[in-house]
């Protein structure tokens, strides 16, 4: 069904649109995953944020890449994929502040070496598990409709220890993401404060895993943050449409996946590009029409 | 005006630089370093590109560690302040996309007294008002930085070190690429700044502003060529030993050619 004609059925059949939004929720599998999936859009966002203010994009995605040898190590001690996923994102991310710390290195090359390095230890560690390829593109590309209930407490709590981090720290991370010089200043821990950001990033990657797999992370922490930035122009209303376009594109892959029967990870990250495209083309100020008509009307 | 060496004797030094040496990694950049500034005095730092100017400013605000030599404010060691140096950064350093208003980036200046979490007090909201004020920027105080002038952006960064009520304020170029408007405000600043007793140093590229402006003149490259008065430290000699060959005198003026200056050392390090 193409999304035009999916439009008037909407439009002509309120009933029948009601039905097509909860039809699906009536799968207690699909509560789970569009809980998930809301938790994940609004933490990926904020955290974002600051992914994109710091140009932190190629760091978030090494960071999930990086956590492959941690989960085939959880999965080879039969233990939980959860905690080995932490584990190696946190150290990933520690990892990668000392190699780029006493300056011969410069910071996405280390980046560069240390994530491969991981990737490829990740793929030797789960080659030698024999139904390596199901379990590899379930971490790969996410299986939101596997989360279990124990899964989303544990996302539920992990998401209010960050989100709680943010609100805390709100000060002195704008200070230290806007001005380094001012936060030395202020006697500010600097590095201290550097290396929690990538512990809040290596948990939000971690729990993201479970909706949109190691290879769409990036997505979620940079394709909301980056749309909110067209449309704002201070820090904290940018988190917040950010969390708002982070949950639509969320929820709303999450139908398509449903209805289309297309990976939701994929769904999911191609609705937030949607929108992005769409902000960027007719954004008031900021977006490609917006000035391409204020220069026509210079002229 | 009383002359440094007077204002010395009144009160200790504000700032005791001894046998600084400091760098990035393995490469040295300041070299024995030693001077003192006296309470309220106001130093003209120059040298050319890549001669630490950036790098001892950055010594001073704690954000590059030494590696040789000692510090003293007031007679304590650097780092026994809390929030007492105010850095004006170089407008390249400045992040100009972030998302921030200009009240946003002056209240920052106060953020060391109002801690983490507490709102600003009515007294904070009062001195950021006024030093918006003061630098003339009222207009603009709910704008984003980025749609701000290079003149206006300058300003918005000398009321956030007004805001902050320093003791020692340290300025980064603040003369280079802004408007003679912007220039005259941040002279007449230091001016009273100077009545405040606060301590300055401001790095600058025009020789001839440091000549006439500034009662103090470092003239730095890697280390200290000269310290003191402008009538002694800017001689035609000295002006070539820290500039080797850039320097032209034309009848009596100083034109320093930077038109090709190298790769500027001070910023690929941080």
């Amino acid at each position: 069904m193409s999304a035009a004609l999916l439009q008037i059925r909407i439009i002509r059949e309120h009933s029948q649109m009601v039905s097509l939004l909860l039809s699906p929720l009536s799968y207690s599998f699909m509560q789970r995953g569009m809980a998930a999936a809301i938790l994940v859009g609004i933490l990926c966002s904020i955290v974002g944020c600051y992914v994109v203010l710091r140009s932190m994009a190629f760091l978030g995605d090494a960071v999930a890449h990086a956590i492959l040898p941690g989960v085939a190590i959880a999965y080879l001690l039969n233990s939980s994929l959860t905690t080995g996923a932490l584990i190696a994102a946190i150290l990933v991310a520690l990892g990668i502040g000392i190699l780029t710390r006493q300056g011969n290195i410069k910071e996405d090359t280390a980046i560069g070496i240390l994530f491969t390095a991981a990737l490829a230890l990740g793929v030797a560690l789960i080659s030698t598990i024999r139904t390596y390829a199901m379990d590899l593109s379930h971490i790969l590309f996410g299986n939101i409709l596997g989360v279990t209930q124990g899964d989303l407490w544990l996302t539920a709590a992990l998401s209010v220890v960050v989100l709680g981090a943010i609100v805390i720290l709100y000060r002195p991370f704008l200070i230290i993401s806007f001005d380094p010089i001012l936060a030395a200043t202020l006697r500010l821990r600097i590095s201290l404060l550097n290396n929690l950001l990538m512990i809040l990033l290596a948990i939000t990657i971690v729990i993201a895993l479970q909706t949109v797999g190691i290879g769409l992370v990036a997505a979620m922490l940079v394709t909301p943050p980056a749309t909110a930035f067209l449309l704002t122009r201070r820090l904290v209303p940018m988190m917040f449409l950010s969390a708002m376009i982070g949950v639509f594109s969320s929820v709303a892959g999450l139908y398509f996946s449903f209805y289309w029967n297309i990976a939701s990870g994929a769904a999911i990250v191609l609705t937030a590009t949607l929108v992005f495209v769409l902000v960027f083309l007719f954004a008031p100020h900021r977006g490609l029409i917006w000035q391409k008509i204020q220069k026509r009307s210079a002229l | 005006m009383s002359n440094p060496g007077d204002s010395a004797i009144e009160h200790p030094a504000r700032l005791d630089i001894n046998h600084v040496s400091a760098g990035y990694g393995n490469i040295q950049i300041l070299k024995e370093l030693t001077f003192q500034v006296p309470h309220g005095g106001q130093v003209a730092v120059v040298g050319p590109n890549g001669a630490g100017k950036s790098t001892l400013f950055r010594v001073l605000v704690g954000l590059l560690p030494l590696k040789r030599g000692n510090i003293f404010i007031h007679g304590l060691p650097l780092g026994h302040h809390q929030d007492c140096v105010a850095y004006v950064p170089q407008r390249g350093d400045v992040d100009w996309k972030f998302p921030v208003t200009v009240r946003d980036v002056v209240m920052m200046g106060r953020y060391g007294k109002i801690g983490w979490m507490s709102r600003p007090s009515k007294q904070d909201q009062e001195i950021v008002a006024e030093s918006i004020h003061q630098l003339g920027i009222s207009k603009f105080i709910n704008k984003p930085i980025g749609e701000l002038s290079g003149g206006q952006q300058q300003r918005v960064f000398l009321a956030r070190a007004i805001a902050q009520q320093p003791h020692i304020l340290l300025m980064d170029e603040p003369f280079t690429g802004v408007d003679i408007g912007t220039q005259e405000t941040a002279l007449n600043l230091l001016e009273e700044l100077h009545k405040q007793g606060v301590t300055v140093m401001v790095s600058t590229h025009d020789l001839n502003m440091a000549a006439e402006r500034f009662k103090l003149v470092l003239l730095l490259n890697r280390t200290m060529i000269a310290f003191g008065p402008p009538s002694d430290v800017l001689t035609p000699e000295k002006i070539r030993t820290a500039f080797g060959g850039k320097v032209l005198f034309i009848n009596g003026a100083v034109v320093v050619d930077e038109c090709c200056p190298p790769a500027d050392q001070d910023n690929s390090g941080a």
